[in-house]
């Protein structure tokens, strides 16, 4: 069972919904534990429960019983202020819509936790400068999102996500809204960041996006069906893709 | 995350709408714009009233002889003779209050120049009327105790007459005018005075030594004063005073038993003028209330906005809530956005109102009067509305949940 050395430690986690007079539970009892620099695909069908797992691993949420420790501390029953302090220090997302603020450049979006943080203005374009250039975007610092590909906007969250240091990156369905080749290109990012030892978790309900981790958790009526481990296939991009230099 | 910051962030914001943000400070605009301009009408108002009552003369009393009363009917004020000299020289000397006293006898005539004439009001008078009324004199000399004592034949112009009897910007100094035939010598024209508070043009008069006048104007009686007597208190608040003991002077020389109405008035033109002015003012608050009202209409059009903006940013206060911005953070930006659509709504609105309050006072002549307690009112409470009709909106983005937010379509 979960370990409190564990990077994220869920136990028997549940939560219940009141909508009106039907208490809906998304989750009945789930337990997890991920290690730090794994690459977990949460998996299942819709109201399988995993966008609310997801939810409650983000700091989003709030289980209404059982214990969430983050980093070895417990998390479940912090106020929001101290919520949002885990979600600007421990955790960095990654939506399928992008969310990046609009007719704003990539970089004001990208030092946006950090903003959050406190940094100073200079560091922060420092460090929202490094973030893009990891995720292939040195030469679009100043473009907007409309003015990008959904690969790039996309890879523009990523690097909103890893800007400040997170330990763990939560995706939620991030090649949703990105066509295959593209999706090879952003699966292959977020391998490149669990190789530097940052936690990847993703929620998925695609197959072929699960094949890039390293473990599967499929969800089914708000329970863990199953929970394995296997061999990562290897994201490679086709050549010229958007990692090099990105699409005109 | 400081202020800075989070100020730069709002404005940020709001130049992302730019259109949007500036028809919402439009109401701030108007509002404080229309605050400053009326202040500076009633202020232009109230000061041309008081240079109208100025121009009367300083702390002026007027005491006027009493009325008849024949067979029951009553004849007003004046119709009757009933101030002395003795009386004149009573006030002058045993009422403390006052500074100067003047008689002033006055008569329409006609006028000569060489080639010109005019029907004006000639008034007989002494030194000290000049005194009363402020009055300086623009060429020649004023008139002096010599004129006066001696009765000399000249005369004292206002600007009205000159021009009248001897053309626009003319000297008449040394020149000789014909008063009912009787010729005299200009030894002054007195500085332009411009119209009573009731419309009298003060210029159109013509004034002459007391002495003088008597005897080749009017005779009238010896004993008596045919006109009235012109009262200089010693200061605008002695002139209650200085009526009430002139009041009990005459009240006694004339031997008027307690019950019984004076033979003579007293108008305090004091009283009339801080009356007018009581007027204005209360215009002046009546205007600045109807424009104080726009800018509380200004402020529901921020609030207004700033709901619409909280809605429709739901989704960047989810994204914002996402990444480590705690509820007192979001609460702070739509603050300050709401604060600096007021703030800088009531910047350009004073500029606004400056230079509609400049083009009012060009257009009605009166002194362009900014009251700076008005501009920093003005401000504050533009501040203050941002606050108030921004909290709202501000604090309905700050209890937004994140998951709700960022799931908003």
């Amino acid at each position: 069972m979960a370990e409190t050395s564990s990077l994220l430690a869920l136990e028997d986690v549940t939560k219940v919904y009141h909508m009106g007079d039907v208490d809906v539970h998304a989750l009945r009892g789930v337990s997890l534990a991920v290690e730090e620099g794994e690459f977990v695909a949460i998996m299942g069908a819709s109201g399988s429960g995993k966008s609310t797992l997801m939810n409650i691993i983000g700091c989003l949420d709030r289980p209404t019983a059982g214990r969430y420790l983050l980093a070895g501390e417990e998390v479940s029953r912090l106020d929001r202020n101290a919520l949002a302090e885990k979600r600007n220090r421990t955790l960095g997302f990654v939506f399928q819509n992008f969310n990046l603020l609009s007719r704003t450049s990539a970089i004001e979006n990208v030092e946006l936790p950090l903003l959050y943080a406190g940094m100073h203005t200079r560091d922060r374009h420092a460090r929202a400068e490094a973030a893009l250039a990891r995720v292939g975007l040195a030469d679009r610092v100043h473009h907007h999102p409309n003015q990008m590909s959904g690969g790039q906007q996309q890879r523009v969250a990523i690097a909103r996500a890893l800007v400040a240091s997170p330990k763990v990156i939560l995706a939620d369905e991030p090649t949703g809204n990105l066509d295959s080749v593209t999706s090879v290109e952003v699966m292959a990012i977020f391998q490149e960041l669990r190789d530097s030892g940052i936690t990847v978790v993703l929620v998925t309900h695609e197959p072929d996006i699960a094949r890039y981790a390293a473990r599967v958790v499929v969800m089914k009526d708000g329970k863990v069906l199953s929970d394995v481990r296997q061999e990562p296939q290897r994201a490679v991009p086709a050549p010229g893709g958007a990692v090099e230099g990105g699409q005109p | 995350m400081n202020i800075l910051q989070t100020a730069r962030v709002a404005i940020r914001a709001l130049l992302r709408n730019k259109m949007r943000s500036f028809l919402t400070t439009l109401g701030i605009i108007i509002g404080v714009s229309a605050v400053i301009a009326m202040v500076a009408i009633g202020e232009g108002a109230k000061s041309q009233v008081e240079a109208s009552f100025a121009s009367m003369g300083s702390n002026l009393l007027i005491v006027l002889p009493g009325s008849t009363t024949a067979g029951g009917q009553h004849g007003g004020f004046g119709s009757m003779p009933t101030l002395t000299w003795e009386d004149l020289r009573a006030i002058r000397t045993e009422v403390p209050a006052v500074r100067y006293a003047a008689a002033q006898l006055a008569s329409g005539a006609q006028m000569q120049s060489e080639d010109q004439n005019w029907s004006t009001r000639v008034f007989g008078t002494t030194t000290e009327f000049f005194q009363i009324r402020n009055w300086p004199t623009a060429m020649g000399s004023p008139m002096s105790e010599s004129d006066v004592e001696s009765g000399t034949k000249v005369v004292f112009l206002g600007q009205t007459v000159v021009d009248r009897l001897f053309g626009a910007n003319s000297n008449p100094i040394g020149q000789l005018v014909r008063i009912r035939n009787i010729p005299f010598e200009v030894k002054g024209v007195l500085a332009k005075k411009g119209q009573s508070p009731m419309g009298q043009d003060y210029d159109d008069a013509a004034y002459i030594p007391l002495k003088t006048y008597q005897t080749k104007i009017q005779g009238g009686l010896q004993q008596f004063i045919s006109g009235v007597i012109l009262i200089g208190a010693v200061s605008e608040s002695g002139t209650q005073l200085a009526e009430k003991q002139i009041t009990a002077l005459l009240r006694d020389r004339h031997r008027i038993g307690p019950g019984q109405d004076d033979d003579f008035s007293i108008r305090n033109l004091t009283e009339l003028a801080s009356a007018q002015e009581a007027g204005t003012k209360t215009l002046t608050t009546l205007l600045a209330s109807i424009a104080a009202v726009s800018l509380l209409v200004g402020g529901i059009g921020i609030m207004n906005i700033m709901l619409v903006s909280v809605t429709e940013r739901t989704r960047e206060i989810g994204v914002r809530m996402a990444v480590g911005a705690k509820p007192r953070n979001i609460l702070a930006q739509f603050l300050v956005e709401a604060l600096t659509l007021a703030i800088a709504g009531g910047v350009i609105g004073i500029g606004l109102g400056l230079l509609a309050a400049q083009r009012l006072a060009t257009q009605f002549h009166w002194p362009m009067l900014i009251r700076p307690d008005v501009i920093v009112v003005s401000v504050v409470f533009s501040a203050l509305v941002g606050v108030v009709f921004g909290l709202y909106p501000a604090r309905k983005a700050s209890r937004l949940d994140p998951i709700d937010a960022l799931r908003f379509e």
